[in-house]
């Protein structure tokens, strides 16, 4: 029980690379996107375009920030509306330039504010899940750090999905799991025992391809070596039509063994 | 099971819940206490009002009372009524909480998927079930809802939808959460087929079922009151330690802030549906 939140709190350390880490590791030539085109910027999502060795991308990130200042500005990597809309837009314009996918996801979730619910979280998360399922361009989306329900998921619905061997991925936090449960936000272990919410458990749930070695973290062999993998594995994913209809698959398979094959 | 259908729905679920929640006992007739007004309703009237106080309050229905007042006499088949996840996370608890939510419910799963006509107008239907475990959507509601979307596909059919829900069932973890990416993506290709899509909003719409099926919806409507939103608003003052403001996070709300299409009363529904129904009558046939 205690393992699987020994790995949530790995997953919220503060000295994991970020998003931006990750982007300044992977790939070249990053040129930032701002903006939603419909109301504002949210810095807790941070977009654009970058090389990966030779061939043009689009990269998004949920981004937590650093120091005490950046993470207050980037609201502690949990997005607004205007955050899923910027990715969606810049999804939008990668599949217009055929370009590839690349989210880095780590989120303690979706933002819970007045202004958010205002604006729609979601109708913005809701949007992002329906789009992202017809992209007609590849969509690898990588679990860096935390994974918050719909909030991670909003940049979730790919055709291949990985997550670090420390990142988690779950419904609710464990916290707030086990005050809705037990009325306890003390027993978060136990409830994250029981969410199964670990890269292991996520991967022989079927959620996820591939777990991600942590070995040599943040250094240049570090991203190296999700590099090539990125590189690769883009090579293999097809294009248009066939590709959407294999994404649709992966999709609609999540969860179906839990309903029992007889009743198919 | 089908023994259980013959229970009697008994509100357990709702304990501790809210105060307007009927108290059925075997003496009598039961009551219930108006959330708005304050005044006690027998339960004669309130059926024969369709579940809605004098005073425009809305109570919540169960999915077969909204079928049977929506639908064409005789015109509901019901789809993959067996679909039921059973605890696939071995989630502590978890099972003992689902059977006795279909003992309370009388139903298997928090929905309810069939093929129906109404005004005359053929069309895939869900209704979502308030007393099983509030609605809450894990694989079984995904699967059920995903192919109902599927089968509208294949027959040209528009979807009519009525959420309820207090978003992704926690104990089926991961699995639920997976249920708004895949109920998203069967509503999209159903969507790209050029066939309608209408969601009804009931109290309450929540987290991850606000942030899938029910907003991605052709035309959006909502029922007067009932709670829409997506994080809960203990959360939110939890986080922003301010009070929320007046109304916030209800139909009304999500109307003035561009979020749904319309609000209709229940009494309304039928003849707004079908009218609806019929201006899209051309698309199906295509």
């Amino acid at each position: 029980m205690t393992a699987a939140y020994d790995r949530v709190k790995k997953a919220r350390e503060s000295g994991r690379p970020t998003g931006l880490d990750y982007i300044g590791g992977i790939f070249t030539g990053f040129i930032e996107l701002h903006g939603d085109r419909r109301c504002g910027d949210d810095p807790a999502i941070v977009g654009g375009l970058a090389r990966l060795i030779g061939q043009s991308v689009t990269v998004i990130a949920i981004e937590k920030g650093h120091s005490a200042k950046d993470r207050a500005r980037r609201n502690f990597g949990a997005p607004h509306p205007e955050g899923y809309r910027k990715a969606l837009r810049l999804m939008k314009q990668a599949e217009k330039f055929g370009r590839p996918v690349i989210c880095l996801i780590d989120t303690s979730g979706a933002y819970c504010g007045i202004g958010a619910e205002e604006r729609g979280q979601g109708q913005a998360i809701a949007e992002n899940l329906m789009e992202m399922s017809t992209l007609c361009v590849p969509v690898i989306s990588i679990l860096i750090g935390e994974g918050g329900s719909g909030g991670a998921l909003a940049l979730g619905v790919s055709d291949r999905v990985w997550m670090m061997e420390n990142a988690v991925y779950s419904v609710i936090s464990p916290e707030g799991c086990a005050s809705i449960l037990y009325k306890d936000a003390g027993k978060a272990a136990e409830a994250a025992g029981s969410l199964k919410l670990t890269a292991q458990d996520a991967k022989s749930l079927g959620i996820i391809e591939r777990i991600l070695s942590e070995k040599d973290m943040g250094k240049p062999e570090f991203y190296a070596r999700i590099r090539e993998m990125l590189v690769q594995e883009i090579g293999t994913l097809g294009r248009d039509a066939e590709l959407v209809a294999h994404r649709y698959e992966r999709i609609r398979a999540l969860g179906t063994s839990a309903v029992g094959k007889e009743q198919a | 099971m089908a023994w259980m259908n013959f229970l009697k729905p008994k509100n357990q679920l709702e304990e501790g819940g809210r105060t307007g929640a009927s108290v059925h006992s075997d003496a009598g007739e039961p009551e219930r206490t108006c959330p708005n007004c304050h005044k006690e309703i027998p339960m004669s009237r309130l059926w024969a009002n369709g579940l809605v106080c004098a005073c425009g309050h809305h109570f919540r229905m169960k999915a077969r009372q909204r079928i049977a007042q929506l639908c064409d006499k005789g015109s509901f088949r019901e789809l993959y009524a067996a679909i039921k996840a059973d605890n696939p996370l071995d989630f502590p608890g978890y099972h003992e909480k689902a059977e006795t939510a279909r003992a309370a419910s009388g139903e298997t799963e928090a929905v309810v998927c069939g093929a129906a006509k109404i005004g005359g107008h053929k069309c895939a239907l869900f209704a979502m079930e308030p007393e099983f475990m509030m609605g809450s959507m894990g694989s079984a509601v995904g699967e059920k809802i995903t192919r109902l979307f599927e089968y509208a596909m294949r027959y040209r059919l528009p979807v009519v939808g009525f959420t309820v829900s207090g978003g992704a069932r926690m104990q089926e973890g991961l699995l639920s959460l997976m249920q708004m990416a895949k109920t998203s993506a069967a509503v999209k290709r159903h969507s790209d087929a050029g066939l309608l899509y209408i969601a009804v909003l009931t109290d309450p719409t929540t987290g991850g079922v606000t942030a899938s099926f029910a907003m991605e919806a052709d035309i959006i409507l909502a029922e007067p009151g009932a709670t829409v939103g997506f994080a809960g608003k203990r959360v939110i003052e939890q986080t922003t330690k301010k009070a929320l403001p007046e109304g916030f996070q209800t139909s009304e709300f999500v109307l003035e802030h561009g979020f749904i299409d319309a609000i209709v009363p229940r009494g309304q529904q039928k003849k707004y549906l079908a009218d609806l129904l019929a201006m899209h009558d051309g698309r199906a046939a295509s």
